[in-house]
């Protein structure tokens, strides 16, 4: 039954104005994913106002393809340049950029964009069967489920996300805080506005998106002092060649680190520890781990495939029900509001032109994609040989552009600025980033939702433990925010010692 | 580090106490037809304050006292910050378009050192292509100061 859907969706896809948006999405994605201080989830957000004028489906494949190009772009800064673009490329400069050192850099490259299109493609391949399903189960969910799914969604964040647990818990409250600004649609009361009349219209999460991660970050690359001292980045044919003929050797650490990645980014801020855990597995399970660190291209294969993997099923909990895997994820649910769609299971059975044309252009963009990044990697590496100078100016202009458009008010700039600095102090103090935004994006879907549930209840919270599906996923959910708590407590019990502080997603 | 760290959570605190005070201004209880405006703001408040007073208490025992940002490092952000703020502040005066112009000029002439030509090539092929982009291509209109009422647009 899938199947056909899924050749509605290439119809879809295939259409040569909807290739032509792909190719220019990878392009720009490619780009943003390259330069420092613009990530897939800002570019996004910098693009969306110029999408609500087109079909909503167009507009999602440009959207999913910039992602897939700013997850390519991470690549090639993280091997020529050791700059992670992004954080779940960190893992992938261990090997690659030793690897680019050694004049291997091509040899690098082909690795780590045949990783990610393995990955990516894997995560696909599940999305198109399990997408149909679960969002059939879904279909069936109340406010209650719904309500107790953004519960397990927020708590994983806490209880799994690394980091100061309390600060994720404060980064979350502040991005449901930062939703409720303004009219409440329901009683049509005003609210935390204090008579100011430009906080009616509340915060926009683009525009935060931008500030936090746009203006923040280049002001974190500022402080830690730039310098682009890259490798060459010429990729032959011929080595293009010989190193796909290499990577076969390693179908084992391909199909672990494709699992580890969807296992992890099925859940929110998964693609980071997910490339992470898929690298030490890869170390561990080697024949020589002392080549690791030193320019393994297991080492490139391990991290990319499972971060890309994360991010392709991180967009499985968006289509199906409504619930975004990744900061990248929620902008692009907010781009499905504002297009008049209601994310969710529903979209299944009202739109299913948008959701398998979406799922068949992961296929195509994915394909152009490794093509277009391995054809001109030089010309996308050239970006950073630009000078800062010229670099600076012009992403905080591209940010005041993108903040301005999506409702053509000044006091969005503003807003950007000030937001950009709450980033900058935010990630230097450890409070996450990317709950917040997660927050602000679904505020009014979880509120609605509990509202929902308690006028359904007549007021007792209960409903969400009364109910066997909503129970389950609640005591889940509960059981992560306080994993946080019991860990320590556990360990002492065991006489095991502290862990290791573990790395934290945006 | 531990004196920022105090000073967020003291921020988030007193941001706390604001969300909780308008929510019971509203109403946190149960209303005609379901919970009132107040009611969800408020329980974020409590439990952000709740949250915050915690990472004080373990803020203010910790011996971290390394500074928030290296000496050495708060000109580089500066410069990043100050400018951009001019620039915003410019925006609504001169329109979008010639404030960027300026604030890339102004930038790679000070910052960067760049030859005046490179300096004024670079600025105004940069306003230029945003201009062609958002205004004709995808039609999004931009603030527009002077400049574009004197050229007609």
């Amino acid at each position: 039954m899938g199947f056909e859907n899924l050749l509605l969706g290439f119809q879809i896809a295939l259409q040569p104005h909807n290739l032509l948006l792909a190719v220019i999405g990878i392009a720009l994605g490619t780009i943003i994913g390259v330069l420092p201080g613009l990530g897939g989830a800002n570019g996004v957000a910098i693009l969306l106002p110029l999408t609500f004028s087109m079909p909503p489906t167009s507009a999602i494949i440009l959207l999913t393809s910039l992602y897939w190009g700013a997850l390519f772009g991470g690549a090639i800064t993280s091997i020529l340049f050791n700059i992670p673009g992004e954080p779940w490329s960190v893992a992938t400069t261990f090997d690659g950029f030793p690897m680019a050192r050694n004049g291997q850099g091509g040899q690098a490259l082909t690795a780590a964009f045949t990783s990610s299109f393995v990955g990516a493609l894997f995560a696909v391949v599940l999305i198109t069967l399990f997408a149909p399903l679960l969002a059939e189960v879904a279909l069936k969910f109340g406010p209650p489920e719904f309500f107790a799914i953004q519960l397990l969604t927020f708590s994983s964040f806490v209880g799994l996300g690394g980091g100061s647990a309390l600060k994720s818990l404060v980064s979350i409250l502040i991005g449901f805080i930062l939703a409720a600004v303004g009219l409440d649609i329901v009683t049509g009361t005003l609210r935390m506005t204090f008579g100011f009349t430009d906080l009616m219209k509340g915060f926009d999460f683009i525009v935060a998106v931008i500030g936090l991660f746009g203006i923040g970050e280049i002001l974190l690359t500022m402080e830690e002092g730039l310098s682009f001292r890259g490798a060459s980045a010429k990729i032959k044919p011929r080595v293009v060649w010989e190193t796909w003929r290499t990577l076969p050797r390693y179908w084992r650490t391909f199909l672990r680190s494709c699992f580890i990645g969807f296992w992890m980014g099925f859940k929110p801020g998964g693609a980071t520890p997910a490339s992470f855990m898929s690298y030490s597995f890869a170390k561990r399970f080697s024949k020589h781990p002392e080549s690791f660190g030193q320019g393994d291209i297991e080492g490139v294969v391990a991290p990319e495939t499972a971060a890309h993997a994360a991010g392709g099923a991180s967009l499985l909990p968006m289509i199906t029900l409504g619930i975004p895997g990744s900061p990248t994820a929620a902008v692009m649910l907010g781009g499905l509001i504002i297009w008049g769609l209601q994310p969710g299971p529903m979209l299944f059975k009202e739109k299913p032109e948008f959701v398998w044309g979406l799922i068949a252009s992961m296929y195509t963009g994915n394909v152009i994609g490794v093509i277009m990044v391995l054809a001109f990697v030089p010309l996308f590496a050239a970006i950073l040989r630009v000078p800062f100078a010229i670099l600076t100016p012009l992403i905080v202009s591209v940010c005041a552009v993108g903040a301005y458009s999506v409702n053509g008010r000044m006091i969005d700039i503003w807003y950007m600025l000030i937001f950009g600095v709450i980033g900058y102090v935010f990630k230097k103090l450890d409070y996450p980033l990317a709950p917040l935004v997660l927050a602000l994006v679904l505020g009014d879907l979880a509120e609605n939702a509990l509202r929902q549930s308690l006028i359904m209840s007549q007021g007792s919270l209960l409903i969400l433990l009364e109910r066997p599906i909503s129970g389950a996923i609640t005591i889940v959910a509960l059981f992560f925010f306080a994993l946080p708590a019991i860990t320590p407590w556990w360990r002492r019990l065991r006489g095991l010692p502290a862990p290791a502080v573990s790395p934290r997603e945006t | 580090m531990r004196a920022a760290d105090l000073t967020t959570a003291f921020v988030l605190i007193a941001g706390g106490v604001l969300v909780i005070w308008d929510s019971l201004r509203i109403g946190i209880g149960w209303g005609t037809d379901g919970p009132k405006s107040g009611f969800f703001p408020f329980w974020l408040g409590v439990i952000m304050v709740g949250a915050c007073l915690v990472i004080a208490a373990k803020a203010f025992r910790s011996a971290d006292r390394t500074p928030f940002i290296r000496p050495g490092a708060i000109e580089p952000v500066l410069k990043v910050l100050l400018p951009a703020t001019a620039f915003v502040l410019a925006t609504p005066w001169l329109g979008l378009y010639v404030a960027t112009t300026l604030y890339t000029a102004a930038y790679m002439r000070w910052i960067g050192r760049h030859s005046w030509l490179s300096v004024i090539v670079v600025s105004v092929t940069v306003s230029a292509v945003t201009f062609y982009v958002f205004e004709i291509w995808f039609l999004v209109p931009m603030p527009k100061g002077p400049l574009e009422t004197y050229l007609g647009y």
